[in-house]
């Protein structure tokens, strides 16, 4: 039988399934009145601003019609720039413009736009057709984000990201996600993104897999999947252990992107990070949560706990020493 | 998060239910399962007599309370007349009067009763009324067949036997030819058993027969047989199976006196129903009652599906968290369960898929006109009624009536299920809508068939406080942190790193 697997082996291994993620994290540890700080990407940024949390800039903020319509002073200065909805979902009405050519704007797919398709597009925005309840929304201009080149032959379109899970401030287990074709670019493991598992001490990659599937190479370029080492882990971990102090939520998961020149920058962050990581990881997180439920600190310093992650807390030492 | 509290009153909510339930089927009778079925004879005394222009009372004798029945209701309808119930005499009286009355007249008196074979109505052995005497040549003759009878007798049941069939023998025996020129067969049955110092009378009792009119009471012997009386027919003998015979009247006074008229009698019609046993055990119940049944019936039938929804909303809570099926929506599954109820499945099933298929094409056209979410579903529910409109009209004309149930589908939830759908398609990608709408019409199915159940649905309503222990399973299964099955199978890729 390949296709099931018993509970007790799932056990054995600390494989945390969606029951015990909704009710002893993301209940437990997350207070209600701290999701709107992740869900709305405008709080996140003024939040991460406040705290010095280095994330993509904010340049501009819609959210009157009036203001759409005074709008082309401010874009005519800026060459390169993304549109998104502060309560977006699932990458809809993202427009990425990374090139000017005289009036025209370019997107990074190399088609050209007028003005007056993103001002079509920030109407929508506010109006609401992205976001999820339909309510009417804030549109956000913000810096582009140029990927690491060493990402170039890893992603189709979107830009990578790497997802760190952080529990009660300890950076737990990280992947990099990577946009295929048939996830349309975007870093959505069920949509069809590559998880890449990151050995939470090094940075370095353990194994790939797409759909639950294992792979080595990416299915588009072809190029391996192994041996990837992502730059400055240290600074990355120290980034996302941050975002727990800003928030106070217990158990988030950061989505963080390398940009070629500012390192690592905070994309979003999400209250209810999904399970996938574990199988991108090749392990269960259940053992490393419970060593954090289990240490006795007192209001560890942010230092402290990256130190304590990248000691491989929670880390089976037996199959360490076999990798 | 403490767990003995939880689990305490987890049981004592599941006890609790689970108590009363009890409670009320010990109290009531109410059956714990659908269908058992009882018979309901409702039987009409109808008087008529020709009044002299005065003052005119009649007074019909109401059966005793017997074994075998159970009496539920009874009513005395006649315009014009006062109606009492009588209850001084050995046996109640139904009493009507009016003060001028004439012509002729019609009195009715309809009692409702339930066959009950295990019922036993407990009686202590009657006085033995003094002996008729019988006069010179008759006393001979009575003790000459009673001498004759006794040795082959054992007790007052074999006696009684012997006699009726002595009785109807032929050619007869002499001295029973002379006895009975003077008496009837009942009377002289019932004579030679009291001069035997048996303890037997006669009564009139009514045969019950489904959809009977104008029948007559008819006369019967009882024999005291130790612990209860035995029915004779004076023609037959003893009759073992006494189910379908109501005794009515047991001696003195007589079933129908009339004063200030003249021609009277009763005649009876019956209609036996095999109302369920849950028919009866609610016309039993007392006015301060406060269960459903107390409700008007068109309330009942909307209960009868509302007390449905806890279940169904189980069923959804366990194909969430314990299978883990993905659903569009949380509870969507469970109204379109509830819409089924009306449809049949079939019907609503191909109705839902036909009219949400259409919706979504049509939705996909709306979503290129960008219009706000309020103003889109509203676009919607016209969409929606105009197919179902249509499917309605279409299948009606095409002969197939089960095209019209699709009405039955609140039509919101449709618009709901069409926008939602939708916003998965564009969002999540075709696959994703497929899955949850496959899974949602999974569980909506599902939760139709233990909605569905007849059991379910009468302990759902004839027992709401099981809901309580809907509701113990419902919060247990809110705490439970174990693998969904599903996720057996997403979690496969750790079956490599297993030993």
């Amino acid at each position: 039988m390949n296709w099931l697997i018993s509970p007790q082996a799932l056990r054995r291994q600390g494989v945390m399934g969606m029951n015990q993620r909704n009710l002893h994290f993301v209940g437990r540890y997350n207070p209600r009145q701290a999701y709107p700080l992740v869900d709305n990407k405008l709080r996140t940024k003024r939040l991460a601003e406040r705290a010095g949390i280095p994330m993509p800039a904010l340049i501009h903020e819609v959210s009157r019609q009036h203001q759409i319509e005074a709008i082309e002073p401010d874009l005519g200065q800026l060459d390169e720039f993304v549109i998104k909805p502060a309560h977006g979902s699932g990458g809809k009405g993202i427009l990425v413009i990374a090139s000017r050519d005289r009036d025209a704007f370019v997107k990074s797919s190399g088609e050209r736009v007028d003005l007056n398709h993103v001002k079509h597009l920030l109407t929508n925005i506010i109006s609401g057709l992205y976001s999820l309840g339909g309510r009417s929304d804030d549109a956000i201009i913000e810096s582009l984000v140029h990927t690491h080149p060493m990402f170039t032959n890893l992603s189709i379109d979107g830009v990578p990201d790497i997802r760190v899970i952080v529990f009660k401030g300890f950076p737990v287990m990280a992947m990099l996600r990577l946009g295929t074709h048939a996830s349309d670019g975007k870093a959505n493991l069920h949509q069809g993104a590559i998880g890449v598992g990151l050995d939470i001490q090094t940075g370095e990659s353990i194994g790939a897999v797409q759909r639950n599937r294992p792979l080595s190479e990416h299915p588009d370029t072809g190029e391996p999947l192994q041996g990837i080492t992502i730059p400055n882990w240290r600074d990355l971990l120290t980034l996302a252990a941050r975002c727990h102090d800003v928030t106070g939520l217990g158990y988030l998961g950061c989505d963080i992107v390398l940009d070629a020149d500012k390192g690592p920058l905070l994309l979003e962050m999400n209250a209810r990070p999904g399970l996938g990581i574990q199988i991108a990881n090749g392990n269960g997180l259940g053992e490393r949560l419970r060593a954090i439920e289990a240490l006795e600190l007192f209001a560890p310093g942010l230092e402290v706990r990256v130190d304590w992650a990248m000691g491989g807390i929670g880390l089976d030492q037996s199959r360490q020493a076999g990798r | 998060m403490r767990r003995w509290p939880f689990i305490l009153a987890v049981a004592l909510l599941f006890l609790t239910g689970l108590g009363i339930a009890t409670y009320r089927y010990l109290d009531t009778g109410m059956p714990p399962l659908p269908g058992q079925e009882r018979m309901v004879w409702q039987i009409e005394a109808r008087i008529t007599f020709s009044a002299n222009g005065d003052a005119a009372e009649a007074l019909l004798t109401l059966p005793p309370d017997q074994n075998g029945f159970e009496f539920l209701s009874e009513t005395g309808a006649s315009p014009g007349f006062g109606f009492a119930i009588d209850r001084a005499g050995p046996q109640r009286r139904a009493h009507w009067t009016k003060r001028t009355v004439e012509g002729s007249q019609t009195l009715f008196y309809k009692l409702d009763l339930v066959q009950d074979t295990g019922r036993r109505v407990v009686e202590d052995e009657p006085k033995r009324r003094r002996a008729v005497s019988f006069d010179g040549a008759y006393a001979t003759a009575a003790n000459e067949v009673l001498n004759a009878l006794r040795p082959k007798s054992a007790n007052a049941r074999s006696l009684a036997e012997q006699l009726i069939q002595e009785i109807n023998t032929d050619p007869l025996d002499q001295n029973m030819s002379l006895l009975l020129q003077r008496y009837s067969p009942v009377r002289l049955t019932g004579a030679l058993l009291s001069r035997a110092n048996v303890t037997a009378r006669t009564v009139k009792a009514l045969r019950l027969r489904d959809g009977r009119r104008r029948q007559r009471l008819r006369d019967y012997l009882q024999v005291w047989d130790n612990d209860g009386w035995l029915l004779f027919d004076p023609r037959r003998g003893l009759i073992e199976d006494t189910a379908n015979i109501l005794v009515w009247q047991t001696g003195n006074p007589a079933v129908l006196e009339v004063i200030g008229g003249t021609r009277s009698r009763v005649t009876f019609s019956m209609v036996s129903q095999t109302h369920s046993a849950l028919g009866l055990a609610r016309e039993r119940y007392n006015p301060f009652d406060l269960s459903l049944q107390s409700l008007p019936i068109a309330e009942q039938g909307m209960f009868k599906l509302i007390m449905t929804l806890p279940v169904g909303a189980l069923v959804v809570v366990f194909m969430r968290l314990f299978v883990g099926v993905p659903t569009s929506g949380t509870f969507m599954p469970v109204l379109i369960a509830l819409a089924f109820l009306q449809t049949e499945l079939l019907a609503g099933l191909i109705g839902l898929v036909l009219v949400v298929g259409a919706g979504l094409l049509l939705r996909f056209y709306l979503s290129a006109l960008n219009l706000l979410l309020v103003a889109r579903i509203a676009t919607i529910v016209v969409l929606v009624i105009a197919l179902v409109t249509v499917l309605a009209v279409v299948s009606y004309r095409l002969g197939l009536i089960s095209g019209l149930a699709i009405t039955f589908f609140p039509m919101v939830i449709l618009a709901w299920t069409v926008e939602r759908m939708s916003i998965l398609w564009e969002e999540e990608g075709p696959l994703e809508a497929l899955i949850q709408g496959a899974g949602s019409l999974l569980v909506a199915v599902l939760a139709y068939s233990v909605m569905n159940l007849a059991a379910v649905r009468h302990l759902a309503f004839n027992f709401p406080e099981l809901h309580l222990c809907v509701l113990a399973a419902i919060l247990l299964l809110g705490r439970y942190t174990g693998y969904r099955l599903l996720e057996l199978h997403r979690f496969t890729p750790f079956l490599k790193h297993s030993p």
